[in-house]
């Protein structure tokens, strides 16, 4: 799956000027508000026209200005997954995921409603009227129907963003679900740091209506350009899990060389995890510090310091091939004596690495 | 019908109405609903002229939207002419031209109320139902119109009452003439121009409330059942 993207667009004052290619899995478009996110996902959809541009998935052109070919959106079989659900209100649940089989000029086997419905956890709603159903459920629900109407591609316009942080974390597992299990490749709207660590494979940073950094996720996201919020900064690590507690409801994760103690019963031992270490919640030892809650204090050397601002640096702890994103203040870093090439102890609370 | 005390005449002329009222509303909610989404959706020059000419039997007095219907749609007429030798079609003195004259004044009061309840549904709507596939003319179908329904009803109920009674341009256009063109509002006009009248004239009176409240009570039911499959709550 190759998806070229190629826009540019004059909105008023705001110009869009960006492209990119996708490859397979989740490709994540992440920016700030006003970045041009939407602009470039409803161009793929081809719910907007560019000024100029091209759209091919695969080779098949679906937008091309320059020779004048426009397919429209219900040709394209690009599945759209809302900020709203947009659920018919006129229909129950299960014509809403029927919807798009009515037009569905089927290649392949389509799929199967009762995987999806399973898939999702949505068994018990085929008969409820949208209104009844909560946010989580609602978005649930808009997932199914785009992927019933067997598309070629999935757009998910930031589909959490309307949700709060429960039920967030209610439809999390499912897009995660849908990454692993279905074969369908996915572009993904976020301004969310976390969904993007959580989810994304391939990253495009849009910043001001252009791209501004292309990239696998855990590149991206250790390197992250300046456009990138401070707060959000922070480290995303790639493992595998080692073991579960289950009596205390914590996984062990492998990394390089390293293991790292997460919050989570969940999780299977041996499947590939991501962890993002957020660099605020770091603290950094000098000596290896005793009698101590947290259960994460990993053994390395500053690999490089940073001025973050005025008051604070943001420090590299290399721990035997793991980065790790420490942001401390100035003070500490004078106190301590930190310097590049000394050996530190990087201290992580499990509970920081709840996800 | 003795019950009632109402003579041959006037049950012709109530069915008359009836028949007349029905038809009207029938025959025009395709086109009502064609302009309907043409002012709500359309967005092309005259749009606002097409507006004006669709409300003008509202403001202008009803004999001359009479007059006006019997210089067009009359025998030696442009319109009536060319329908009475293309297709067999007279308005003049029949009571299809009394259909013709109700559903003309009818057609803004329709019009408008299925205009408002299209202005209504969310198009982000209709672009999902894009995406999923449905080309335009089924996202109309399956999308729109459902949507659109409690405001097509309340439209041909509206109809339905204002062909019932509708008086002046009906008299004008096809005169009032029993059996073919009388209506029960001309009927109730005849029975006051003359002396003793005023009997029949009540009788009719009482049968105009009771299909009025019926209907209205009608839309009331119709409106909540299509009301309730889009809004639950």
């Amino acid at each position: 799956m190759t998806l070229v993207v190629k826009a540019k667009q004059q909105l008023g004052t705001f110009s869009l000027d960006a492209s990119f290619t996708s490859e397979r899995g989740i490709t994540a478009l992440f920016g700030r508000s006003g970045s041009g996110k939407t602009s470039i996902i409803r161009i793929i959809a081809g719910l907007a026209r560019p000024d100029n541009g091209q759209v091919i998935l695969d080779g098949d052109v679906m937008t091309d200005t320059d020779r004048r070919i426009f397919v429209p959106k219900h040709r394209r079989r690009f599945g759209y997954v809302f900020q709203e659900a947009r659920l018919f209100p006129h229909l129950s649940v299960r014509h809403n995921l029927s919807y798009g089989r009515w037009f569905g000029k089927v290649v392949g086997p389509a799929e199967s409603l009762d995987r999806i419905v399973a898939l999702l956890g949505i068994e018990s709603l085929l008969e409820r009227r949208p209104e009844k159903l909560s946010g989580g459920e609602k978005q649930r629900v808009a997932i199914g129907r785009a992927l019933l109407s067997t598309p070629r591609l999935l757009l998910m316009d930031e589909p959490l963003a309307a949700l709060d942080d429960a039920r967030k974390a209610e439809v999390m597992p499912y897009l995660e679900c849908l990454r692993d299990e279905m074969d369908i490749p996915i572009v993904y709207v976020s301004h969310s740091i976390a969904e993007v660590a959580r989810l994304a494979n391939q990253v495009v940073v849009m910043r001001d209506g252009a791209v501004e950094a292309v990239g696998p996720a855990v590149d991206v996201l250790n390197h992250p350009p300046a456009s990138f919020e401070r707060r959000d900064a922070g480290a995303l690590l790639e493992g595998k899990v080692e073991s579960v507690d289950a009596q205390h409801r914590i996984a062990t994760i492998t990394l390089k060389s390293t293991q790292l103690h997460v919050p989570g019963a969940a999780l299977t031992p041996g499947k590939a995890v991501r962890v993002r270490i957020p660099s605020r919640d770091v603290m950094l030892a000098m000596r290896r510090p005793e009698a101590l809650s947290a259960l994460n204090v990993l053994e390395g050397t500053v690999q490089d310091m940073t001025q973050a601002d005025d008051a604070t640096i943001d420090v590299l702890v290399d721990c035997g091939g793991d980065i790790i994103l420490s942001r401390i203040t100035s003070f500490s870093a004078e106190r301590l004596g930190v310097c590049i090439g000394a050996p530190v102890f990087a201290v992580i609370k499990t509970v920081a690495l709840e996800q | 019908m003795d019950a009632l005390g109402l003579s041959n005449d006037e049950w012709t002329a109530i069915l008359l109405s009836l028949r007349v009222s029905v038809v009207a509303m029938l025959a025009s909610l395709p086109f009502g609903i064609g302009v309907a989404l043409l002012l709500a959706r359309g967005r092309f020059w005259g749009r606002s002229i097409l507006n004006v000419v669709v409300h003008l039997p509202l403001i202008l007095p009803p004999v001359v939207t009479g007059f006006i219907l019997l210089i067009l749609f009359g025998r030696r007429g442009p319109i009536g002419s060319f329908l009475d030798q293309h297709f067999g079609v007279v308005f003049s003195f029949r009571w299809t031209g009394a259909a013709l004259a109700c559903a003309v004044m009818a057609f803004p009061l329709m019009v408008r109320s299925i205009r408002l309840s299209i202005e209504a549904v969310d198009r982000k709507l209709e672009e999902a139902a894009g995406t999923l596939g449905a080309a335009p003319l089924w996202v109309f179908m399956t999308i729109t119109l459902p949507l659109t329904l409690p405001g097509i009803i309340a439209g041909m109920i509206l109809s339905f009452a204002k062909a019932m009674g509708e008086f002046g341009a009906t008299i004008t256009f096809v005169s009032n003439i029993p059996g073919e063109t009388q209506t029960i509002s001309s009927a109730i006009y005849s029975f006051t121009q003359v002396p003793g009248g005023d009997a029949g004239a009540l009788r009719l009176t009482l049968v105009a409330v009771a299909i009025s409240m019926v209907a209205l009570l009608a839309s009331e039911f119709l409106s909540r059942i299509a009301g309730r499959r889009i809004d639950p709550e």
